[in-house]
């Protein structure tokens, strides 16, 4: 005869309980967060640096965090927007989680601001599954990474919100299948939307603010991914029946 | 590698139950962990070897010193509403219906990343146990 305690208690609860504990705390001040997920190189900091410049010129109140295991480069490429800007280094950690991000706010975050873009640690494995109490979920893949990526890593576009493809000015150069990107993409994420982007040639730079802009007026995203209706979202462990038997 | 990250979650939770186990906020006479059974959907990027690899070394120095780790994998299928039809989803998934070609309507199995089964051992601190 030994104990045996039945938990059933979702692993991840504790960040998915302090994540809509953050976005309802943000929500209440007028903040919506954008989570952008891509591997490192994809281009999301050239991207994303336009867009906040775009931000800064429409008068939409926006700030950024971005994280990297080591470096501030980011941060020093990101503030020349104008917008207010902040690096987290994240030690080693491959991905944040919402405590820390919600560590990071206090007393840094400035009250106005409506948009607040978190550039997510370069990595499209780890991120995925931890909620930051995002209101939208990006994923970004360049062109340069070749049509299977959704397929590669199907838990970062397949809980996307919106999908960036960023480097389009080199879709030629490399050869880039477009049809069999959208078909993968829609493979695990049937009915995301997917934009094209060139930072370099400011081709698509808005798109992103304006699904931001949208989500925040709405109080959520415009898509619903399949992938997010799994029965493991949002448990919460104070919600799971502890019980005994003896076997 | 987030498996370590989820590793420590799970130490941590299984230490909670532990003390509610014992009915003791203290854990002195909290139970150790003979083993822990993790449900693990495949679609819910976690890779078991580098979890099992991440188990052990969270475990140290805590109630789950020495206890085993059996991972259920619980394979992704998905519904859609307006044809009835139910599918495996394979890895990678394919969240499109196989009957109508359009989007799945729901996921029903296949993110699961939960705690499903603690066994307990002899309490940590006394010699005496409430059964076993």
């Amino acid at each position: 005869m030994c104990r045996v305690t039945e938990l059933q208690q979702a692993v991840l609860a504790k960040n998915d309980h302090r994540a809509d504990e953050l976005r309802a705390r943000l929500a209440a001040r007028g903040t919506t967060v954008v989570n952008l997920l891509s591997s490192p190189g994809s281009g999301k900091t050239a991207l994303l640096e336009a867009e906040l410049k775009l931000a800064c010129e429409r008068g939409v109140p926006v700030a950024a965090l971005t994280a990297d295991l080591a470096t501030e480069n980011d941060a020093t490429r990101l503030a020349r927007s104008g917008a207010p800007v902040k690096q987290v280094l994240t030690d080693g950690l491959c991905h944040l989680e919402a405590d820390m991000l919600a560590a990071q706010l206090d007393g840094w975050l400035p009250e106005a601001t409506r948009l607040l873009f978190v550039e997510n640690v370069g990595n499209l494995v780890c991120p995925a599954s931890y909620d930051l109490g995002e209101t939208l979920r990006v994923a970004l893949a360049s062109v340069t990474e070749g049509e299977d990526k959704p397929l590669k890593y199907p838990s970062a576009f397949g809980l996307a919100h919106l999908v960036v493809v960023t480097k389009a000015d080199l879709a030629e150069a490399v050869e880039f299948d477009c049809a069999g990107f959208l078909a993968n993409v829609r493979q695990v994420n049937p009915g995301v939307e997917v934009v094209f982007t060139s930072a370099r040639r400011g081709e698509g730079v808005g798109a992103l603010l304006d699904r931001a802009v949208a989500a925040h007026e709405n109080g959520g995203p415009a898509h619903r991914p399949v992938m997010a209706t799994g029965p493991q979202r949002h448990g919460h462990p104070h919600h799971h029946h502890v019980h005994e038997h003896a076997h | 590698m987030h498996e370590m990250s989820i590793a420590l979650a799970v130490v941590g939770q299984v230490e909670t139950a532990a003390r509610v186990v014992a009915g003791d906020d203290t854990g002195a006479s909290a139970p150790k962990a003979r083993s822990v059974t993790l449900r693990v959907g495949e679609l819910a990027g976690v890779v078991p070897d580098s979890l099992r690899f991440c188990f052990e070394l969270a475990c140290a120095d805590s109630l789950l010193v020495g206890a085993e780790l059996h991972v259920e994998t619980v394979a992704g299928r998905a519904r859609c509403a307006p044809c009835d039809a139910d599918w495996a989803t394979g890895l990678p998934p394919d969240l499109c219906c196989p009957r109508c070609g359009s989007g799945a309507s729901q996921l029903t199995a296949g993110r699961e990343l939960e705690i499903a089964e603690v066994r307990w051992g002899q309490p940590a601190r006394t010699a005496t146990p409430k059964e076993d």
